[in-house]
């Protein structure tokens, strides 16, 4: 027998999930409140003696390695120049290294705004800003005033090639903790995440891992190796593409819907047809995006703030409930779990919007131009109508009684047909709650990672 | 090394005459950034502003040109891009209209040098030279 247990800290719990690798099975999954606050290692070791409980035995691990969210997950700041071009690469390659990005900033920085770094306890800032050979001025400015403010943090410089050395003797002479990359988008709409994404990674596990008390559980665990959306993001790669003999499922679509967010991964190539333009910045293969207004306690608020007093008029008289207090109720009680069949009700429900609205920010857009030439196809952002399937995780779709009513929102075009939504996709859910596990068990045994998560995702009739 | 930024505006997909412009300009020592076909002026200027490019090449091949550029100079003093040298080209009236009128017209809105139909990127290039300093 050789065991390996996953552990994955959550802002709300610790789950655990125990894996037999000789048979190739998973044996059991536990789950307890996040003990951050007193101390982590708490709640850990209750959800092992409930992981204990189910397996009636006390058994040993080879290995125990662990994935963190807690304690606000990996925050970070973007900064680029152009909104579209730098910044928004700057934005993606933080959220593929699985941060959220919480403050995002273009052109010169203010002196507010770096303020805004410092007091909102950003973990990483990520620099970037101009092509190689382009503009150095932008971000060489902004050097200046993050140095000349102090923020203490570390900042990855990840822009100009040609701005390097210039940003070095600023870094060093401000005495900043600075780690110096390949440029984020090198060429015009070119993204090269991979430098960047790497650092943030290393910054994590060496410095981010200690800051957030996680530090205290060294002795219980091996490793605590990735961020718990760069797991599943992980997972959801490996899903798609396979791994030597084992199929993957192809073109596929994760929302995992959680308290204070929602996050969306796509994983297709940008299109697959040879009759559209591209447009905007390269869209990379495994995609995700994180909408930090849409969850279901504590940016319930959020779900609301995006419709009209007649969206909010129409819902109240057709739901027959009152919308605006049920997701303030939410957001001051952010433990509530559903007691009663209304409860139950209100969740479905914010939960398809959450999973309506997200994809409507994910997906990407296609516009017939008609020139002289004829009809003409302009996409931007990223086809998704051939994925094949749509799967579901986190709690609220997990526990959720009509499962496929919130994953069918992903597929719902209303009125706009610009949208590439998925057209037809089967749907399936992580019901054992094991993806990202499986993105940590997926560094050492993908195989094995990918043959558990085929067999143990539900499919949706 | 200068930087040029050409492209095709509009809802316009004459792909070739772009690939000669990217040949030549490239081959004659200029950082080309090529934007390509369906490009919309805003397309433009963040390419310029993020390579820090000295010159915006427009293409328009099918008569709507007037349409698509107008407002173009506004938006690069609107984003610091002032000094840059704008340069369009092509067909970019409708029908056969006196060129000297539609010269004129061009000036007016902001384009330092304007292109009738049919001139050779061969002789844009020594405007460019003249222009760039090199």
């Amino acid at each position: 027998m050789s065991n390996y247990l996953l552990v994955d800290f959550g802002s709300t719990f610790t789950k655990l999930c125990a894996v037999d690798v000789s048979s190739e099975k998973i044996l059991a999954t536990s789950a307890h409140y996040t003990t951050v606050l007193e101390d982590i290692s708490i709640g850990y070791h209750k959800a092992l003696n409930l992981l204990y409980d189910k397996l009636g035995e006390k058994i040993e691990f080879d290995q125990v390695i662990a994935c963190s969210s807690a304690a606000g997950g990996l925050k970070m700041a973007a900064i680029g120049l152009v909104e579209e071009l730098t910044v928004e690469a700057a934005k993606r390659v933080c959220l593929g290294a699985g941060a959220k990005v919480d403050l995002v900033f273009s052109h010169h920085l203010t002196k507010k705004e770096v303020r805004q770094i410092i007091e909102e306890d950003i973990d990483i800032v990520l620099l970037s800003g101009g092509a190689d050979g382009g503009n150095t001025e932008n971000v060489i400015y902004n050097a200046k005033l993050l140095g000349e403010m102090g923020v203490n943090v570390p900042i990855i410089y990840a822009g100009n090639k040609s701005a390097e050395d210039d940003i070095i003797d600023i870094f060093e002479h401000h005495h900043l903790d600075y780690h110096i990359c390949e440029n984020v988008m090198p060429k015009i709409n070119k993204l090269n995440p991979k430098c960047a994404r790497k650092t943030i990674r290393d910054i994590f596990l060496k410095q981010i891992i200690e800051a957030k008390g996680i530090k205290k559980i060294e002795k219980d665990i091996d490793q605590v190796i990735l961020p718990t959306p760069n797991a599943v993001l992980e997972a959801a790669k490996l899903l798609s593409e396979g791994y030597l003999e084992e199929t993957g499922l192809g073109d596929i679509v994760i929302v995992d819907i959680g308290g204070a967010t929602t996050d969306l991964y796509s994983m297709c190539y940008a299109t697959n047809r040879s009759d559209v333009v591209l447009h905007g910045l390269e869209e990379p293969y495994a995609k995700r995006t994180v909408e930090g207004d849409l969850g279901m306690r504590y940016s319930a608020p959020g779900i609301v703030k995006s419709l009209s007093e007649r969206e909010i008029e129409f819902i109240n008289r057709e739901k027959n409930i009152d919308i605006v207090k049920e997701v303030n109720e939410r957001y001051k009680n952010v433990h509530l779990l559903p007691h009663n069949d209304r409860d139950e009700f209100i969740d479905q429900f914010l939960a398809e919007m959450c999973a309506y609205r997200s994809m409507n920010r994910h997906v990407g857009k296609i516009h017939e131009v008609m020139t002289p030439m004829g009809k003409v196809f302009n996409q931007s952002g990223k086809d998704l109508s051939n994925v094949r399937y749509v799967i579901g995780t986190g709690g609220v779709i997990i526990n959720s009684k009509n499962q496929k009513e919130i994953l069918k929102q992903t597929t719902n075009i209303l009125n706009d047909k610009t949208q590439l939504r998925p057209e037809d996709p089967e749907f399936l859910v992580d019901q054992l709650y094991i993806m990202a596990p499986m993105g940590l068990l997926a560094q050492k045994k993908p195989k094995l990672a990918l043959k558990l998560m085929k067999e143990n995702f539900k499919e949706l009739g | 090394m200068k930087t040029i930024v050409i492209g095709v505006i509009g809802a316009d997909v004459h792909a070739v005459g772009n690939k000669i412009i990217d040949y030549t300009l490239t081959n004659s020592g200029y950082n080309v950034i090529n934007i390509g076909v369906l490009s919309s002026q805003e397309d433009f200027i963040n390419a310029a502003i993020e390579t820090d490019a000295d010159l915006i090449m427009v293409s328009s091949l099918y008569g709507h040109g007037e349409i698509d550029c107008r407002g173009m100079r506004e938006k690069c003093i609107e984003s610091g891009l002032e000094d840059i040298f704008l340069y369009v080209g092509g067909n970019i009236v409708v029908g056969k209209q006196d060129f000297n009128e539609t010269l004129k017209r061009f000036r007016d809105m902001g384009f330092d040098r304007v292109y009738p139909p049919g001139t050779s990127i061969d002789m844009a290039l020594e405007d460019i030279k003249e222009d760039l300093g090199e």
